[in-house]
């Protein structure tokens, strides 16, 4: 089973990536682009039943693939 | 005190990636005849009789998911929270202090400098208010130490920045030569001009700048010392 894991800035913290990217855009001439985000995907392909897989999944994104500090994630299975 | 510093322990951990631990081990054989005891981060003990450990900088992993992070989970970890569980010193340097928020030994986290910039300059710390070994032994108005790092913007929410400076736990804040700071004295956007912090118990300092590049007027400043010698104070 695949299960994707994105992780991303908490939108109190700047996104230096995104901002650079978004000025970057915008001096092209894209004026209607507002805001960039760059965030984090993680493909996972675990092995087991699947309510322990997407316990598994849980736990590594919660303390390993996310920082709580400032980071947010969602998950999916694919 | 160089008989005691002779016979204190200090330990280096070395990660793949770590890249000042050959400052760390010259500064302190040169400056205080100390040979460090090097253990390799698959090891999963640390030496007998240890009072103190430094985290060095450098890479670790590549910085891979994020910086820290991979090494926080290498197999010598288990042992270094255990130690610091129990009170000993550890110092953490710019990647060592990126270790130690993502092993939660120190709150918050270092990320990409706001000006998008690896910086590599000198900094003046200025110390902040505390009553740990650190902030007491520290009594200089500022310490003249280099930075090099592209993600040391230090971040914690404000909840958790209150909680960091009602107990004295903020050490080191980036300022002018006078000590004063301010956003203009702010290199990479650190919450509060934050450089350094220390554990609640004032044992664990983690901080961005090299106290270790700081060793030798010849060099530039030999600011770092000071801070050298209040870590080994620590070491018990």
């Amino acid at each position: 089973m695949n299960y994707e894991v994105i992780v991303e800035l908490k939108p109190e913290v700047l996104d230096t990536q995104g901002r650079a990217i978004k000025d970057a855009l915008q001096r092209l001439g894209h004026h209607d682009l507002k805001s960039v985000k760059v965030t984090k995907r993680f493909v996972l392909e675990i092995d087991g039943k699947e309510v322990d897989a997407e316990k598994l999944v849980q736990k590594l994104a919660e303390e390993h693939l996310a920082n709580s500090v400032a980071e947010t994630f969602l998950t999916k299975r694919l | 005190m160089t008989n005691t510093l002779k016979a204190t322990q200090i330990g280096l951990v070395q990660f793949p990636g770590s890249n000042c631990d050959a400052d760390c081990i010259d500064a302190f054989k040169r400056l205080f005849q100390i040979d460090l005891k090097l253990v390799w981060h698959e090891e999963t003990a640390l030496p007998a009789q240890l009072g103190g450990l430094i985290l060095p900088g450098g890479f670790s992993y590549g910085d891979y998911l994020r910086s820290g992070a991979l090494a926080s989970i290498s197999p010598i970890m288990q042992a270094v929270k255990t130690f610091a569980a129990k009170g000993g010193s550890v110092l953490g340097i710019c990647n060592g202090f990126q270790v130690l928020t993502e092993s939660h030994l120190l709150p918050g986290a270092l990320l990409k400098n706001a000006s998008r910039t690896f910086i590599c300059e000198y900094a003046h710390l200025a110390v902040a208010s505390g009553d740990s070994l650190y902030h007491r032994k520290l009594s200089r108005k500022t310490y003249k130490v280099p930075i090099a790092h592209g993600e040391g913007r230090y971040y914690i929410d404000s909840e958790g920045l209150k909680k960091l400076e009602a107990q004295g736990q903020v050490l080191f804040q980036y300022a002018d030569p006078e000590g004063a700071h301010s956003a203009a004295t702010n290199p990479n956007g650190a919450v509060a001009n934050i450089a350094g912090i220390v554990s609640a118990n004032g044992r664990i300092l983690g901080m961005m700048p090299h106290p270790e590049r700081a060793s030798s007027e010849l060099l530039g400043s030999a600011d770092g010392r000071g801070i050298l010698e209040a870590f080994i104070e620590t070491v018990g």
